[in-house]
């Protein structure tokens, strides 16, 4: 059995809405595997059924062999949460925050010292662990709750959006541990992200998933491989009338707009760039701005999903690559 | 093993949270105060089929048991405090079974709801009521087994519902009636028979009547023999811990 999870026509609808739409996803032992999708494409919703928190509306899923419809609590033993939203408990320490935790797993009294010291300095909260959590600041109480996370060592670690709202050192540790965390036998992630950079740094696949069901499947270097070619960013104000202008040109594979932003994916980017501004500046369009890079994960989501991610709220690309897609298939 | 364990964690962590708010142990002193000293006072009924006992003697174990019925009635908002704050979440996911959760939560709430009542017990000598060790060490099981029942109430009814505002409303609505219709306030023995008889369905009549057997002792003559009434309060706490258990394990 060389998978720890799979899920068979996994659905959950809620109303009308159906948030998790006959979801198959096969997760290999010992994997980093990532969830990435904007804001309500299903990516909690799915977490929440595999972790039994919710209960499938049809299909079902087996977590480390265990059916998560008929044996939630043997499901519920093999595997550790981090959720997106807090859950810690504001009127204890963190250190018995920690303590309950791992009592609530049943980690031994010895090893529980250990293991707390451990996750403590890890997230740097070792001179505060004895303060009540309503002192901390939220940054403080998510790394609490990642220590708390890691303190069992379960099979399956579900990791909702782990370092939403961290600061770069925070989450440059948090992503270490992570990866390594990845290496040690036995230990299957699931992490669901909005960070183009966590997801690619961490994950040994990915699915993209949106409106509850999955886009795309693949390791990150074979999506960004799949997406052949370059991306121009042009920002300017006449940024419809230059996009007009590039479609009747066929100069570029792919056009999305964002405001007075435009993103291009083209073949060649040093060859198609001086003849982008070369023939914005016939037109009498004003350029202020141009780049070019590698595709990241970041343009693979907008390819396959028709929508970049802006984890800060703020713009998103629409329209132009959705109308693209449909003409493309 | 595994599961005591998590009962015992999830006990202490009530416990816990309830010894550090220390204005609502304070508070905790006044209202009783408040009924005993003043209401007491005020209304100097005579208590029929007893003529030793004062008015504010005779209500001393029904303000007790007021007080056990509203702190267990209001614990039940913990359980929707925790699912607000996201608590409950980590709760639920942990390997310890829905069972268990709700006993550790249970026997949490009804411990702070006992040490309320031992704190109105204590003050009987405000009232010229002497608490002696072994009036303390009788009613101390009774308020426990009266407290079960009661904070199974508030946890059912919490589990139902999602909103803090909407428990407050229901609570009145639940506190009130068990209280008036108690006994705590005014004897059953001289009432109309459909007040009696209302006052039979109410579980808290039957933990009021024997907590006020147990503390004013040969001047109080029960409604019911004492282990009766025991027996009933043991078969309602039964009864409520296997709704209560029902309610918080269900799954959306």
């Amino acid at each position: 059995m060389g998978y720890i999870i799979k899920t068979t026509d996994l659905t959950k609808k809620f109303g009308n809405l159906t948030a998790v739409n006959k979801l198959n996803i096969t997760v290999e032992r010992g994997e980093v595997f990532g969830l990435l999708g904007p804001n309500g494409a299903g990516k909690t919703t799915a977490i929440s059924m595999l972790s039994t928190i919710l209960k499938p509306t049809s299909g079902t899923a087996t977590v480390n062999g265990f059916d998560i419809v008929k044996q939630p609590a043997q499901v519920r033993k093999s595997i550790g949460m981090v959720f997106q939203d807090p859950s810690v408990d504001d009127r204890l320490t963190g250190r018995e925050n920690l303590v309950m935790h791992a009592n609530l797993y049943g980690v031994s009294t010895n090893e529980q010292k250990k293991r707390i010291k451990a996750v403590l300095r890890l997230v740097e909260l070792e001179d505060r662990a004895d303060n009540l959590l309503r002192t901390y600041s939220s940054g403080m109480r998510r790394r609490l709750e990642i220590a708390r996370g890691l303190i069992h060592y379960p099979r399956v670690l579900f990791l909702d959006e782990p370092t939403i709202g961290l600061d770069p050192q925070t989450r440059e540790h948090i992503w270490t541990y992570i990866s390594e965390l990845g290496k040690r036998e036995d230990i299957t992630v699931i992490l669901t992200t909005h960070y183009m950079e966590e997801a690619d740094r961490l994950c040994d696949r990915i699915a993209i998933i949106d409106y509850g069901r999955i886009v795309v499947l693949d390791a990150p270097q074979n999506l960004k491989e799949k997406l052949e070619g370059e991306i121009i960013t042009v920002k300017t104000k006449d940024a419809e009338r230059l996009s007009e202008k590039l479609r009747e040109a066929k100069l570029v594979e792919e056009i999305a707009a964002a405001g007075d932003r435009l993103r291009l994916k083209v073949r060649s980017g040093h060859t198609i760039l001086p003849r982008i501004v070369e023939m914005a500046a016939s037109s009498g369009i004003y350029i202020e701005y141009v780049s070019l890079h590698e595709p990241d994960l970041g343009d693979v989501f907008l390819h396959y999903t028709g929508r970049a991610i802006r984890p800060e709220g703020g713009e998103e690309y629409h329209g132009f690559t959705a109308i693209r897609r449909r003409q493309m298939r | 093993m595994s599961e005591m364990r998590g009962v015992y964690t999830l006990w202490l962590r009530e416990l816990k949270r309830y010894t550090r708010e220390r204005t609502r142990i304070v508070s905790s002193f006044f209202q009783p105060i408040l009924w005993l000293v003043v209401f007491g006072a005020a209304i100097r009924l005579p208590i029929s089929g007893s003529t030793s006992l004062e008015y504010q003697q005779f209500i001393f174990p029904g303000i007790i048991g007021q007080t056990l019925l509203f702190t267990s009635m209001f614990m039940g908002i913990s359980v929707i405090w925790d699912r607000e704050f996201g608590f409950l979440k980590e709760i639920l996911v942990s390997p310890i079974s829905r069972g268990s959760i709700f006993l550790g939560k249970m026997l949490g709430a009804s411990t702070d709801a006992v040490i309320q009542g031992i704190i109105v017990l204590l003050l009987g000598f405000v009232i010229r009521v002497p608490v002696s060790a072994v009036i303390f060490l009788q009613a101390l099981p009774l308020m426990l087994l009266i407290t079960f029942g009661l904070v199974c109430i508030g946890l059912s009814i919490a589990s139902f519902i999602s909103s803090l505002e909407s428990f407050g409303a229901i609570q009145s609505f639940v506190n009130l009636p068990l209280f008036f219709l108690s006994g705590a306030l005014f004897p059953l023995s001289n009432v109309p028979s459909w007040l009696l008889w209302v006052s039979y369905v109410n579980p808290l009549t039957y933990g009021v009547d024997a907590l006020r057997t147990i503390i004013l002792g040969s001047s109080w003559t029960p409604l019911f023999p004492v282990h009766y009434e025991v027996l009933t309060v043991c078969a309602f706490d039964a009864a409520m811990i296997l709704i209560g258990t029902f309610a918080f394990s269900r799954r959306k």
